[in-house]
């Protein structure tokens, strides 16, 4: 049994399908990229990830557990914008990735000391220690989609779900944020599913790339048929996984 | 230079901020000064200095019946319709506004009745209020309340539901009940907006109290101006009307105050 699993999906607004007939395994671990045109379903797909909305047909399960109906702790999201809470420091929000389960969502004495301790130590990861104290508005693009990151993995969900998390962003400070994703990765497992626009990004950091468009197509009636995924690449080893086959199993050299 | 890119020095500035108040006052001057000289007796537009002894007299000599110095019992009894009535325009309008905003239930059951009471013209409601509550306190600050809490609910609900959809599913997926995401994520967002609602409303929350004021009271500054009004005393009213607008001016300024220092994060940028 894979870990997240997908089984038949269809999504319809006003009887027009958007996606249909999605069917997908994600082994734990995995960075899953998606990517596809403009209006091919693929923010449709991540908000039915994320629970944000109800498929019309279909499930969306983690390790075969229920279908979520809402928004929760196991899935943790980063947005474009707006992801972290402007009116908090940049401590207060890693925080609140702790402090928002609880009744009051906040915590008091011990236990918020234990709470800045922690927090302290992913903003020292993230490299933000220097502006614990400051409001998100004062950081930059990068700065504050890093903190997005680290308050969303404060809160340990079972997915990470990046909905284009580098799109704002300049060149440079794009590749920066590449490679901090990378390290974190390295250092702590997590599944996780981005939707891009950017082909080389999404191949760069993802172990698979999904695309999503229309395998059937009206021309007189072009949003008559919704998208599925059309292309599911491996995309380790630089896109090209069996290029290194002969020297991983060397015993097969022998047929040559 | 084109005129819009044309910017006046501060010195400058401030010069022309003055000069409205400047022409006012020299306008009043000269059609005094013309008024006097026909007839010395003229109350229509006394003199400055006229003005300023009535001011004098009215802040500082107590009333000889009631040994009470009036314009100050005026201004307490006002201030405190208004300050009560503002209160609880503020504390209705602000759950209202949050629950409109954030749960559909209350938004699809609440949103029509609020813009159409809205619409109802609150000084209209005066003689209902009056019949129903009395002539005392009670119907001024409900007239105030009646007044500028619709505009406030639309006002507030509006702001909650403009805070970005992303924030609010974020809260979420940290596991936010919907207690935590209204007062930890709306909440401290709407409190800047509703110091900003309250500052616009106060000129509203004025008028209807010196209107029920006018009508049926036995103290506050409205009442005391429409007292005097019936021996054309201009002094005392000028008097008056100028104090209210100090009184006006200063509120405003200190709920500026106020929103700027506690909220800290509303100005904060790159």
């Amino acid at each position: 049994m894979s870990f997240v699993t997908v089984r038949d999906l269809w999504q319809s607004y006003d009887g027009r399908p958007i996606l249909e007939r999605v069917n997908l395994d994600v082994e734990e671990g995995e960075f899953v990229s998606i990517v596809g045109a403009s209006g091919c379903g693929k923010s449709t797909f991540l908000r039915l990830l994320l629970a944000q909305e109800q498929p019309t047909r279909g499930a969306i399960r983690i390790e075969n557990g229920p279908r979520a109906r809402e928004p929760g702790r196991e899935r943790g999201v980063v947005f474009q914008r707006y992801s972290v809470f402007p009116h908090m420091t940049v401590r207060d929000n890693i925080v609140a990735g702790e402090a928002f389960e609880t009744p009051w969502g906040r915590f008091r004495g011990k236990r918020l000391r234990e709470a800045r301790a922690r927090a302290d130590a992913i903003l020292e990861r993230i490299g933000l220690s220097h502006v614990a104290r400051n409001f998100p508005a004062t950081l930059s693009g990068g700065m504050q989609q890093r903190l997005a990151i680290g308050q969303a993995l404060a809160a340990r969900p079972r997915i990470l779900l990046l909905d284009e998390p580098f799109g704002a962003l300049d060149p440079g400070t794009r590749i920066q944020m590449h490679d901090f994703l990378t390290e974190l990765r390295a250092e702590t497992p997590m599944t996780v599913f981005m939707v891009t626009h950017d082909l080389g990004e999404g191949f760069k950091l993802g172990d698979r790339v999904l695309v999503f468009d229309k395998p059937r197509w009206d021309p007189q009636d072009p949003a008559a048929f919704g998208a599925t995924i059309t292309y599911d690449f491996d995309a380790r080893e630089g896109g090209i996984p069996f290029q290194g086959l002969l020297d991983k199993y060397p015993s097969l050299r022998a047929a040559e | 230079m084109r005129l819009i890119n044309r910017v006046p020095s501060r010195p400058v500035g401030l010069l022309l901020g003055a000069l409205p108040f400047a022409a006012i006052l020299a306008a009043y001057v000269i059609g005094s000064e013309i008024r006097l000289a026909a007839n010395p007796a003229d109350k229509l537009l006394p003199a400055l200095d006229t003005v300023r002894a009535t001011a004098v007299r009215l802040f500082t000599e107590a009333d000889r019946r009631s040994g009470e110095i009036l314009l100050w019992q005026d201004t307490l009894a006002s201030l405190r319709r208004l300050v009560l009535g503002v209160g609880i325009a503020a504390l209705l309008s602000l759950s209202a506004g949050m629950a409109i905003g954030l749960l559909p239930y209350a938004r699809k059951s609440l949103t029509g009745a609020v813009a159409v009471l809205s619409m109802v013209p609150p000084l209209a409601l005066l003689p209902i209020l009056f019949i129903v509550f009395g002539l005392g306190e009670t119907s001024k600050v409900v007239l105030i309340v009646i007044g500028i809490t619709p505009f406030m609910i639309r006002d507030l609900s509006q702001r909650v539901l403009d805070i970005p959809a992303e924030q609010i599913v974020k809260a979420q997926t940290l596991g936010a009940s919907s207690f935590v995401v209204a007062a930890r994520v709306a909440l401290p967002q709407v409190l800047p907006r509703l110091i900003s609602a309250v500052r616009l409303s106060l000129g509203s929350a004025w008028l209807f109290l010196i209107a029920a004021e006018a009508v049926a009271a036995d103290t506050g500054l409205g009442y005391r101006i429409f007292l005097v009004r019936r021996y054309l005393a201009m002094d005392i009213i000028l008097t008056y009307v100028i104090w209210i607008t100090l009184l006006a001016f200063v509120i405003d300024w200190a709920l500026k105050r106020l929103s700027q220092r506690a909220f800290p994060w509303l100005g904060a940028g790159l």
